[in-house]
């Protein structure tokens, strides 16, 4: 079983190598039927389709519900907010992804008719969306909690509101604080969203099992998937390792501190 | 002194018969050794190899292997040969009968010029007809019918690709979704997510047969495509290969296929004592009459 990349060259209609390994390429002109890596890069392209929307359903939902949760306690509707937002964390962390897939696929479409229009991609990406929402959910509430109390007692002390004290106080500082554990949240929705392919999305892991099956080459194809996964999240940890360093504030953040007093 | 030199006589006499079987056949000589071979199975390739639960295996590839086996048995003249299951899937298949983990497989194997660049066929006994299942009322009857219709297959098959040629060739556009599993697929038929279930026609025989309603089904169409299906053995054994044949062909002979065919497609099978309901092809009923061990690529040419 030698290696072989030649596969990646070849059509998937007829298995013949094409003119153009990669279709249009630096204008070098269309192939008459695509290659396995034109099919390879229309896969990745799904799988960063189906990361990316999920990435930001889950960062908007997950800060939204982590901060509900550390509401201080005081009037009805803030202890229903944290009643709510608690019940989001422990529905959607207590499922399985898969099994989470399949409910929007398969069973809620079945109740809610306005879903069944509703393409496989945008329904994978709310369920991966929605799970990878209650641990980031977990981590910003952990962010929050970090932060000495005396904070928050000197932002009401100071007069603002418990939205502002939120905005200009708390989350500004919480947020930077949670980014390392976040940066490990986006590159698990790169490799989690390999469940679309349970759901007909031609995404990587999909093409992987397909390619592999027509091609008899399982080593070349599960190599250039895997490849192609190891990249798109080490991108996403060096997106996330700038924009630390970016919003970083010199001795703002705990950590930085503890630097300091050694 | 005479029983000595007797007894060293007779000992090379052992020795260089034993030498004999050893260079014939690898696979033969470990059976004759070790009085055990390992039948690749599969678990739920029904009803062409499948579980009947508690590790028990049978079907129609199973039940043909193990008449082989025993014929095997009578030729090597054991008294008794264990037969080891293993089951085995569509991804580790090639590899485990490579290395040497499994003896023969008689499973849902496609014989292609691919994989016989890696493994050996027996002789072709059953030809799967690619078909097209959709809902009875549909009113769909044909492949002409499903343009701009959702289609469903499942990942890891060769329909896949099969109905990518079809638009290519006529110029047709399908809204593909793709099952992950067989069952999957048919879920997608069920639930009205596709039109159509495209697939190798005992599987949606099988899953017809094994849905709430199978009234609610009937397979469609034109044959998209045939493909024999083949009990596989190791490349570089051709002396295996060819007692596997030799029982095979003993089997047909002796004119039990008919009566295998409808034990395991027209009559109930175990456990749930289902119907597949698959009437014999002619493509298969041909098969048996000449028996070969062409590739898929040749019946396409046709």
């Amino acid at each position: 079983m030698a290696f072989d990349l030649g596969v990646f060259c070849k059509s998937t209609l007829d298995g013949e190598a094409v003119d153009h390994c990669f279709s249009a390429l630096l204008g070098l002109g269309q192939n008459a039927d695509p290659s396995y890596l034109d099919w390879l890069m229309k896969a990745w392209s799904w799988t960063l389709a189906v990361a990316g929307l999920s990435l930001l359903i889950a960062l908007v939902l997950g800060v939204l519900m982590g901060t509900l949760r550390t509401l201080p306690d005081g009037s009805g509707l803030s202890r229903w907010l944290v009643r709510i937002s608690t019940a989001w964390v422990e529905l959607f962390r207590n499922i399985p992804i898969l099994v989470q897939v399949f409910l929007w696929y398969h069973v809620i479409p079945a109740f809610v008719l306005p879903l069944k229009a509703l393409p496989s991609y945008w329904l994978v990406s709310i369920a991966l969306g929605f799970f990878t929402s209650a641990r980031i959910a977990e981590q910003v509430r952990a962010g929050i909690q970090a932060l000495p109390s005396g904070q928050r007692m000197a932002a009401t002390a100071l007069g603002l509101t418990t939205l502002q004290s939120y905005r200009y106080v708390i989350l500004p500082m919480a947020l930077r604080i949670v980014i390392p554990p976040l940066t490990s949240e986006s590159m698990n929705v790169i490799k989690n969203s390999s469940v679309a392919f349970a759901v007909s999305v031609p995404e990587l892991t999909l093409f992987a099992m397909q390619a592999q099956e027509e091609t008899s080459r399982g080593v070349e194809i599960y190599l250039a998937v895997t490849l192609l996964y190891a990249l798109s999240a080490f991108g996403v940890n060096r997106v996330m390792t700038w924009i630390e360093k970016r919003t970083r504030i010199p001795g703002f953040i705990v950590p930085s501190d503890n630097v300091a007093a050694h | 002194m005479k029983t000595h030199l007797l007894r060293i006589s007779l000992f090379c006499v052992g020795i260089i018969s034993a030498q004999l079987v050893l260079a014939a056949s690898p696979t033969l000589d470990k059976v004759k050794s070790s009085g055990a071979i390992t039948m690749g199975v599969r678990e739920s390739s029904i009803p062409m190899s499948y579980t009947t639960g508690d590790s028990r295996f049978d079907g129609y590839h199973v039940e043909i292997c193990r008449m082989i086996l025993a014929d095997i048995k009578d030729k090597l003249g054991l008294s008794t040969l264990r037969i080891n299951y293993q089951p085995v899937t569509s991804q580790n298949r090639v590899p485990l009968m490579q290395n040497g983990t499994i003896d023969i497989e008689c499973g849902t194997t496609t014989n292609n010029v691919a994989r016989s660049k890696d493994v050996g066929f027996a002789n072709t006994l059953y030809v799967e007809e690619v078909r097209i299942a959709v809902k009875a009322n549909s009113g769909i009857n044909s492949i002409g019918q499903l343009a701009g219709k959702k289609v469903a297959t499942t990942t890891g098959t060769t329909s896949v690709q099969l109905l990518r040629k079809h638009e290519k060739a006529n110029g047709v556009n399908f809204d593909e979704v793709f099952g992950k599993d067989h069952a999957d697929s048919f879920l997608l038929l069920e639930s009205g997510r596709a039109d159509a279930f495209v697939m190798d026609g005992s599987i949606l025989a099988g899953n017809i047969a094994n849905a709430k309603n199978p009234k609610d089904f009937k397979i469609v169409g034109e044959v998209l495509s045939t493909e024999p299906i083949a009990i596989m053995v190791r490349k570089d054994d051709p002396e295996f290969k060819a007692a596997v044949n030799a029982a095979i062909a003993k089997i047909v002979a002796n004119g039990k296929m008919p009566s295998l065919w409808n034990k395991w497609f027209l009559a109930p099978i175990p456990p749930k004592n289902i119907v597949v309901g698959l009437e014999l092809s002619p493509a298969t009923k041909n098969a048996w009459a000449n028996l070969n061990d062409k590739p898929a690529e040749d019946y396409q040419k046709k």
